[in-house]
């Protein structure tokens, strides 16, 4: 496409890129200079980083919400529950995903398409619906317990909602499709003659899996892996709906500081130093993404 | 054959299990939004009562056309910038920039959605103490928020399309003299309208869902139906919205459908893009 001319080009690249620098990338460097800033009573409720007071321009940098971050151990708790529950997640959805894809990858070719839509549908559908569709099962007269115990397996109903464990079915339930796809992707480009090859040499089935298939399948491994950890580390909606007074996780306190404590220096300092640690993994997944893309 | 592709035993039990694990929370959602017992997990009979309730409901009503049309322009917008981005990533494959960009593209599909919210928020408050742009926030600021994620959905969607698309046409138009821009606008853009309406879908539902980025982003003068669905959730489990939500599925579930049902059709009328050049596809065209 040599010949659509260098305005033409300039407006194709020029038009999105600037879009995109202009509502995500500036937008993260302000986050980074009011994470700098002080609280403030007033619109905008922070303070001002550059300031003259006659005698020159100043900027006046406080890092005290960052030493807030350090001092108040309910910050790092929360950073290190959302990273546990976020790992734990991303752990059970590679246990449960894995069968899966595999079985989609295998299933006859005819229904491929139409599985790997049904595994699609949910990602697309209402996030919120579909966490709020778990309240009414969970719930102490909910519809699990009342199973449970018109089945004769518990006597009194079991504490399923408001807790780590209901978080944690929250975070499966939703990522989960995020570890099937990619799964999928690595598990359906296998070359099937290498299986037959392994059993022909005498593996048997496991042995095959653990030397053949894993292997090969680790960049769908990797790739989900990343898909699932990174947005469930920062998740706000479950913690907030279905999880209990105990459940510290850092989506919702950065949330919390914001719209409870308006308190935006310390939102964006939060912010800042998830993004921060945060950055390693979205590069990598930048990186899968991509290859998959011209794969 | 029926051996090595075939559904055994236990790949069938994975798949019932998965998909009864991904879909039984949905499904029971709808069955109890005809529930006639205000009691939301006691079956009373079939009632189509919180149906009319929720009609008659003046804020989700209202809260359901700022979604309206705040989606409709989201998509909009998203896909000229995602189209043209998609475009750029595909066709050229060096300009200033281009692993900055690539980036910026990718990242608003990871990056938690707190931290995009918080950071458009911020970015449209000192917008307006430095330029007096935006005067308020609201149905604007969230439209320009969907966008921008929206973009970037269907620039994966372009992407993916442009890389089976059949360049020959193009070239074809080409030597018979048409102008590059003529080329662009009647054979690669129809070519590749599948993913154009797939994305300009996806990107209408993601804004239609949206919860927390258009928290941040919002004014008091716009309510978008997730944010009164998630005010009246967090009071609890209620009828009124088990039929909301049962109808919001309806609605995604059939643009969705349509959208995965454009690409796939596409994709059978595709030659075939195996590796291995077969003989009998070159002398078709």
């Amino acid at each position: 496409m040599i010949g659509i001319g260098r305005l033409g080009r300039l407006t194709l690249i020029g038009l999105p890129f600037a879009w995109l620098g202009l509502f995500f990338l500036v937008p993260l460097l302000i986050v980074l200079k009011i994470s700098l800033a002080q609280s403030a009573i007033g619109i905008p409720p922070y303070t001002s980083l550059f300031f003259d007071d006659g005698s020159g321009l100043k900027i006046q940098v406080s890092l005290a919400n960052f030493v807030l971050l350090v001092h108040d151990d309910l910050y790092l708790r929360a950073y290190l529950g959302a990273l546990g529950n976020a790992a734990l997640a991303t752990a059970l959805c590679l246990l449960f995903g894995y069968p899966i894809a595999h079985a989609i990858a295998r299933a006859p070719k005819a229904w491929r398409h139409l599985l790997l839509f049904l595994v699609m549908l949910p990602f697309w559908t209402s996030f919120l619906i579909r966490v709020y569709a778990w309240i009414a099962i969970l719930k102490p007269n909910g519809l699990l317990n009342q199973l449970l115990i018109a089945t004769g397996l518990i006597t009194a109903p079991l504490p399923l909602l408001y807790n780590a464990f209901s978080v944690e079915l929250g975070l499966v339930y939703s990522y989960l499709p995020f570890m099937i796809l990619p799964l999928y992707g690595s598990l359906s480009a296998l070359d099937e003659c290498l299986i037959e090859a392994a059993a022909d040499l005498g593996a048997r089935p496991v042995r095959a899996f653990l030397a053949v298939t894993l292997p090969l399948s680790l960049p769908g491994i990797a790739a989900g892996s990343l898909l699932v950890l990174i947005p469930a580390v920062g998740e706000f909606v479950i913690p907030d709906l279905l999880g209990g007074a105990d459940t510290l996780m850092i989506g919702k306190v950065l949330w919390d500081e914001f719209f409870n404590n308006r308190d935006w220096p310390v939102a964006s300092a939060v912010a800042v130093v998830l993004v921060a640690a945060l950055a390693i993994p979205i590069l990598f997944a930048q990186k899968f993404l991509e290859q998959e893309r011209t794969a | 054959m029926t051996g090595r592709h075939g559904v055994t035993a236990w790949r069938a039990g994975a798949l019932t299990l998965g998909f009864g694990f991904l879909y039984a929370p949905i499904v029971l959602l709808v069955v109890y939004s005809f529930n006639a017992s205000r009691l939301v997990t006691v079956w009373a009979g079939f009632s189509t009562r919180w149906y009319g309730e929720f009609a008659r409901n003046e804020g989700f009503r209202a809260a359901a056309l700022t979604s309206l049309e705040v989606a409709v322009m989201a998509a909009s917008l998203a896909l000229v910038l995602g189209t043209s981005a998609g475009f750029s990533m595909a066709r050229f494959s060096r300009f200033p920039g281009r692993p900055l960009f690539g980036f910026a593209l990718m990242a608003p599909l990871v990056v938690p959605e707190v931290i995009l919210g918080l950071s458009l928020l911020l970015l449209f408050v000192a917008g307006e103490s430095l330029i007096g742009w935006p005067q308020s926030r609201g149905v604007m600021t969230i439209t320009i928020a969907h966008a921008t994620f929206g973009a970037c959905f269907v620039s994966v969607l372009v992407r993916a399309q442009l890389a089976g698309f059949d360049r020959t046409l193009e070239e074809a138009a080409l030597d018979l003299g048409a102008r590059p821009w003529t080329v662009l606008m009647r054979i690669t853009l129809p070519g590749i309208s599948p993913a154009l309406v797939a994305g300009w879908l996806l990107a209408f539902t993601l804004s239609l869902d949206d919860l927390v980025i258009a928290s941040f982003v919002t004014g008091p003068s716009a309510t978008t139906l997730p944010m009164a669905v998630f005010s009246s959730v967090r009071l609890g489990v209620s009828p009124e919205v088990n039929a909301l939500a049962s109808l919001f599925l309806a609605v995604v579930f059939v643009l969705v459908s349509l959208a995965f049902w454009l690409m796939a059709r596409q994709e059978r009328r595709r030659p075939d893009p195996s590796p291995v050049p077969q003989a009998p596809q070159a002398g078709e065209g």
